[in-house]
């Protein structure tokens, strides 16, 4: 079983990318759980959203303490969330950035992965300077570093949960699938 | 068609797969998404019903006994203090014999304010006479509401039902669910047909005084029919398995029991993660089992004395408080697997309440627990509370 | 200062908070902002009577309302009911 948090913040879309995950997982033949942190939400507030991926049923309901990866949309949010929390020693981290691992001061050895979703979303019309919505394109980059979960099934769940705007959603998240690399 | 959904979410496609006559609702966390999308369903014209917004729970549950008593197949869903403001109606519901169906998001009740689960809501409503069936996921959750219905408008049973999911747990957690195709489900689901309803050509009065003489052997006739339901329980599971190959034991389920040292009786979604710490404890050894309580009311305490020739240790978890005594299912469940002859101890482990998390780690502590009582061959204390701030450190 | 608690046996037996409402700074939830114009401003105190969570201060009887940034959480009902039009909403900007 793979465990996955997503951090963000009210608005950007965390929530969603656990679902657009979990959607994905399960058109590639496996079997999820995405579930926010069941906090208070407001805009702007810190928000976690989780997902299990297995290749069987997931029986169990409780929370996520040592996830197998670390997905964080916003990285102003290291600034007070330990976003490195819990993670396995082999675990990875997926962040949307343009600095480096050492700029954003991760002092941990995990495999550490970078995309500038905020500069790809933007690009695509998502959200504003102020407020980019970035989940679909950190989805695009996650499918990357994650092969048990296709690009082709993010992109279709993106065209399945995304309100408004698919079709530069789904173009976001190509980006990002082609543009994420290793810190 | 697999879909990845809410619980909330699976609770609407099951009303809408139903064919709901009237549906009548009012928000509250965390039930608000059930009546959003059937809301949502009804003004896309997607509903065989209409759907009311009403002014409150108390409301909700009048307008579903006048609708029922029309003829209507009806549905609402509540959470917490909804469901204690229609505590009222609840009554009049059993006792009116509307088979209504209600989604419970289970919540805990205030102060202090908390909008989380647990099962408080759901014990208090315990002897309303309403048939009362926990969920283990979202899954379940689609599938006990289409098998409540058949259960509930079944002629010899006349009760409605609670279909309880957990809040937040389950009701804001996607998960895979299998949506029935609508033909299926037509043929499971035969449209409502009441012996008595309002008949413009047959006028009656419904729901009248009756005299001391009479009153108790209406009530005695609920009783009986709840019994009646127990079978119509297990029937309806099997009949559900057959054509769509799911079940979910009817009344309870036993897991990794057979060869079991001790074993813990628990409802709703924390099944799912005793069965997996069983199964990682089997595999260090420890034969340890669950005992799934599918079905709250009518509560199956045949079915569970057999766990007196299985075990000599039962642990219970409750999500809920009796204060000044124990948790419900405890009192219920030792209470029913009673054997004047000796059987197996019986232990309370209370946990999980609003919303607090219950982890794999205080499942496997309650069976480490249950074992350590096996060898010792006695219970140190009644009830336990789990992850509590009582400054042991243990937690 | 109280300490914060650290057993059931620390609470308070019923559930109250150790400080006032004051010290929730839900300033921070706001994502639009009451500004008021003086210049238009006829000081009727509309605002102060309508905010729901006691955010428009008036100092003494003649001053102009103020916002209490720290807590007001931009629910723009002050903009809504002044009959001078003299509030606007304004975006916040992202900290």
């Amino acid at each position: 079983m793979i465990e996955i948090r997503i951090h963000g913040r009210g608005g950007q879309g965390a929530v969603v990318a656990s679902e657009i995950l979990a959607r994905a997982a399960v058109k590639d033949g496996m079997r999820v759980a995405a579930f926010p942190f069941f906090g208070v939400e407001r805009r702007g507030a810190p928000v976690t959203a989780f997902c299990r991926i297995d290749d069987k049923p997931i029986r169990i309901h409780a929370g996520i303490y040592e996830p197998d990866y670390v997905i964080v949309l916003d990285p102003k949010l290291m600034e007070f969330v330990d976003v490195c929390q819990g993670l396995k020693p082999n675990g990875e981290i997926l962040m949307n950035t343009t600095r480096s691992k050492e700029e954003l001061g991760i002092n941990k050895p995990n495999k550490t992965w970078i995309v500038d979703a905020t500069g790809i979303a933007l690009k695509h019309g998502l959200g504003s300077e102020t407020a980019p919505i970035v989940n679909t394109a950190i989805v695009g980059a996650f499918a990357k570093i994650f092969p048990k979960v296709s690009l082709e099934s993010v992109l279709k769940s993106i065209e399945e949960a995304a309100p408004t705007k698919k079709d530069a959603n789904v173009a976001a998240a190509k980006e990002a699938y082609h543009m994420v690399k290793e810190a | 068609m697999i879909e990845v959904m809410t619980a909330n979410y699976a609770a609407a496609y099951a009303v809408k797969l139903a064919r709901v006559g009237v549906i009548a609702a009012y928000p509250i966390t965390p039930q608000s998404s059930i009546s959003e999308k059937l809301a949502e369903m009804y003004v896309k014209g997607e509903l065989h019903g209409k759907y009311f917004l009403v002014e409150s729970e108390h409301s909700a549950m009048s307008m579903l006994i006048g609708a029922s008593y029309a003829g209507a197949r009806t549905f609402t869903a509540t959470s917490s203090h909804g469901l204690a403001l229609m505590h009222e109606m609840l009554f009049w519901a059993v006792g009116a014999r509307r088979p209504i169906v209600m989604a419970v998001v289970a919540r805990a009740l205030a102060p202090p304010w908390n909008i989380w689960g647990d099962h408080m809501d759901v014990m208090s409503e315990r002897d309303t006479g309403w048939m009362q069936f926990f969920c283990e996921n979202n899954q379940e959750t689609l599938d006990t509401i289409l098998m409540a219905y058949k259960i509930s408008e079944n002629r010899s049973v006349m009760l409605p039902s609670m279909v309880i999911e957990d809040g937040f747990i389950l009701s804001h957690t996607y998960e895979a669910v299998d949506i029935p195709d609508q033909d299926e489900v037509d043929d499971f689901l035969p449209p409502f047909d009441p012996e008595w309803k309002i008949d413009f050509n047959d006028p009656r009065r419904f729901g009248g005084l009756t005299m001391p003489d009479w009153w108790s052997e209406f009530r005695y006739r609920i009783a009986l029919d709840q019994e009646v339901a127990r079978k119509k329980i297990v029937e309806v599971d099997k009949e559900f398995e057959r054509k769509f190959g799911r079940s979910y034991g009817g009344l309870v389920e036993f897991y990794n029991c057979d060869d079991a040292e001790v074993a813990l009786v628990l409802a709703g979604s924390a099944v799912g993660t005793a069965k997996e710490v069983s199964d990682k404890m089997r595999e260090r050894g420890k034969k340890v089992g669950v005992v799934k309580l599918k079905t709250f009311r009518p509560f199956p305490a045949e079915e569970l004395k057999k766990l007196n020739d299985m075990v000599p240790v039962v642990g219970v978890f409750d999500r809920s408080y009796t204060f000044g005594y124990g948790g419900a299912l405890y009192s219920e469940v030792r209470n029913g697997i009673y054997d004047p002859a000796g059987g197996a101890l019986v232990k309370n482990y209370v946990g999980g309440m609003g919303g607090k998390d219950f982890t794999p780690k205080n499942m496997e502590f309650i069976f480490e627990d249950l074992l350590r009582i096996k060898k010792e061959g006695k219970v140190d204390k009644m009830v336990e509370w789990i992850n509590i701030k009582d400054g042991t450190g243990r937690w | 200062m109280v300490e914060a608690p650290k057993t059931y046996k620390d609470l308070p037996s019923t559930p109250i908070t150790f400080f006032t409402t004051e010290d929730n700074k839900t300033g921070t939830w706001r994502t639009i902002r009451p500004v008021i114009d003086k210049e238009k401003c006829t000081r009727c105190y509309i605002c102060w009577k309508f905010c729901p969570d006691l955010s428009i201060e008036v100092e003494k009887e003649g001053d102009y309302p103020n916002v209490d940034y720290d807590h007001c959480k931009g629910c723009g009902i002050c903009a809504n009911e002044c009959p001078s039009n003299a509030i606007t909403m304004e975006k916040e900007m992202e900290k």
